[in-house]
């Protein structure tokens, strides 16, 4: 086994370990941010460092060194980074405990690549375990009433979730004998289809499976968790679970299905119809709830929903479609990469105004345009981008996955899916509408800290980088799903 | 038969237990109904010659986690009425057994693989070497170390005052 493959996560892990360490010698807490880069820099590096190439599995097989892998572990990484540069500011509001907030950051993030990369049942369990223990950690680190029961819920909620995994598990183990992906796959295109279908444990086991994932990516009916913990956790923290957590939990569930049950077509034809209809509900119920909210944590919250349910389009156009068609994953990882740079941007900027404001009140954001224009300027080009209008990424992405979706013959899926766009058009461009032509209580000038800047030009500018030339990152995503059978 | 005899004998202790753990008004008594629970878990793994396992479910849920479970009662106020139920009790129960009626359906209408190799006796050589061997499960054991410390430092913050 080549050990070398494996850098990526262990630079994680030692400088997560590091941080824990300089914490107790050093008042210089801006050291510890810089640990924190460095170790994510370094472990990108790596990473980009053995991009393109194709490596066998290591660890037995149970760690994919895949470019599929090694895009989603870059991905996460990016995330990862712009989510460290947002809490600087932030982190005063507890700065006891700097050093066990980034190295939970960084646990978290290791977590998440491992999630993206495992093909075991059991490591991909416990992958998902330690990025869930991290995040319920994190969720209560303000240590108010609300973040507190926000952080309750989600680790009452999230071990329920996990339960009802492990229960689907353990039903397709017992009804394969394997806890590999791969071979799990080789059992089930061995039997023939009757003898399938007349035995309920697999599809029982499918559709626990899709309860345990649909929970990490917020899909309704399992969202239930979301809106509250969205806005007790602190902002990076929701900015993140928003985005590293459902790419994540996205990368999970499109290796799972495409790898182990991605052949017999009538099987990837149940589990799609399955996510077809999580993703009706999802955009519907993400939507509707999303309109009369007051705060924009929470908006924000249920409109992630919904996204979750754009892109469950994607997965179910992977199910109606044959397994060489890539066009399906591929849409699903472009559209993950430009939802993560444009949620981030837009939580980034409601960082910068919400820390001058003390609050997160859609109707304090009045005036917020002359206060701040070029925050609120990123805010737009953020939420115009979650529409899904040009010049913005979220155009293109959704572009691609509905096309993806009538390629499979989904034309209704897409009538649905464009129909909740123009509703979701409305609670967007309220913001919109709120910062740039309401009356503003204050003149004062809102100034945000350099590295809150950074962050939000990065984001801002893959946002229009992916909006303008989609093209080239279309190649990538591309690229990345086409290595990914093994 | 013994086996067979143990096997229902733990199994119906476990869902009596179980109802117990979640009827029952007094917290303290759901307690002690949970760790009879944990204990005759550890009988079914004996039936299933799994002694490790057995022993180690005795050692950690019997032994660790019930004096947790019990210490974290006693520093609770108003044991008598802990075990609240609210309005959802019926359809909680409906659904409950809804999914009950699922599982038994797919657990006896599946044909389940049975291996027809003799049980390993001992066992912890064989586990040990899957766990820590060429070609085991060294990946989960050492995301598990990463899990610890990870919840560790959770319960650092959540418990130190802010």
């Amino acid at each position: 086994m080549n050990l070398a493959l494996f850098i990526p996560e262990l630079t994680l892990a030692v400088f997560a370990l590091l941080v824990i360490l300089l914490d107790l010698f050093t008042e210089q807490k801006r050291l510890l941010v810089q640990v924190s880069v460095s170790g994510l820099v370094i472990s990108a590096g790596v990473t980009l460092a053995m991009w393109g190439e194709s490596f066998p599995a290591i660890f037995n097989n149970m760690l994919a060194v895949d470019n599929f892998a090694l895009f989603f572990k870059l991905l996460l990484l990016g995330v990862a980074f712009l989510v460290i540069l947002a809490s600087i500011s932030y982190t005063q509001k507890f700065a006891r405990f700097q050093g066990e907030y980034y190295a939970l950051v960084l646990l978290s993030t290791l977590g998440m690549m491992l999630m993206a990369a495992t093909t075991d049942l059991i490591a991909i369990y416990i992958a998902l375990e330690l990025t869930s223990l991290s995040l319920y950690a994190l969720v209560g680190f303000l240590k108010d009433s609300k973040s507190t029961e926000s952080s309750l819920k989600y680790l009452l909620l999230g071990a329920i979730a996990s339960v009802v995994l492990l229960y689907g598990m353990a039903l397709i183990f017992g009804f394969t004998g394997q806890t590999q992906l791969g071979e799990i796959a080789r059992v089930i295109q061995a039997m023939s289809p009757q003898t399938i279908l007349s035995f309920p444990a697999l599809t029982l086991g499918l559709v626990m499976l899709i309860t345990g994932f649909g929970f990490k990516i917020a899909a309704v009916p399992f969202q239930m968790w979301v809106p509250d913990v969205y806005e007790g956790a602190p902002t990076p923290i929701t900015a993140y679970l928003s985005v590293a957590s459902k790419a994540a939990g996205f990368a999970l569930i499109l290796r799972v299905f495409f790898s182990a049950f991605g052949l017999p077509e009538w099987l990837s034809l149940n589990w799609g119809i399955i996510f077809a209809f999580l993703a009706v509900i999802g955009m519907t119920l993400g939507n509707i709830a999303a309109i009369p909210q007051t705060n924009i944590k929470r908006m924000l919250g249920y409109s992630s929903i919904a996204q979750a349910g754009y892109l469950l389009v994607g997965m179910a156009a992977m199910g109606f479609s044959p397994v060489v068609d890539i066009l399906g994953r591929s849409s699903i990882i472009f559209f993950l990469t430009s939802y993560a740079l444009t949620n981030m941007g837009a939580f980034i900027a409601i960082i910068a105004i919400s820390n001058k404001l003390d609050s997160d009140l859609i109707d304090d954001y009045t005036g917020i345009g002359k206060r701040a224009p070029l925050v609120a300027l990123a805010l737009t080009l953020c939420l115009v981008s979650l529409i899904g209008m040009p010049p913005a990424a979220g155009f293109m992405a959704k572009f691609y996955i509905f096309s993806a979706a009538v390629r499979s013959n989904l034309l209704w899926l897409v009538i649905i899916a464009v129909i909740n766009s123009v509703i979701s058009a409305y609670y967007y461009l309220r913001v919109v509408n709120v910062m740039w032509l309401g009356k503003a209580a204050s003149e004062e000038k809102i100034s945000s800290p350099g590295t809150l800047r950074l962050g939000l030009v990065l984001s801002c500018l893959g946002v229009l980088l992916l909006g303008i030339i989609p093209g080239f990152a279309m190649l990538l995503a591309e690229f990345a799903a086409r290595i990914f059978v093994f | 038969m013994g086996l067979a005899i143990g096997f229902w004998i733990s199994a119906s202790v476990i869902i009596a237990a179980a109802l117990g753990v979640v009827l029952l008004r007094n917290i303290f008594r759901a307690a002690l109904s949970l760790i009879l629970c944990f204990l005759m878990v550890a009988g079914i793994y004996i039936t299933l010659s799994a002694d490790f396992l057995a022993a180690v479910q005795i050692l950690v849920y019997v032994g660790a986690i019930s004096v947790l479970i019990i210490l974290a009662i006693m520093m609770t106020r108003e044991v008598q009425r802990g075990n609240l139920s609210n309005k959802l009790q019926l359809p909680a129960f409906i659904v409950a057994l809804l999914f009950l009626g699922v599982l038994v359906l797919t657990v006896t209408n599946t044909p389940w693989p049975i291996t027809d190799t003799a049980p390993v006796v001992p066992t912890t050589t064989t586990i040990a070497s899957r766990l820590f061997g060429e070609g085991g499960f060294i990946l989960p054991v050492e995301i598990a170390a990463a899990l610890l410390l990870s919840a560790i430092l959770g319960a650092i913050v959540l418990a130190r005052e802010k």
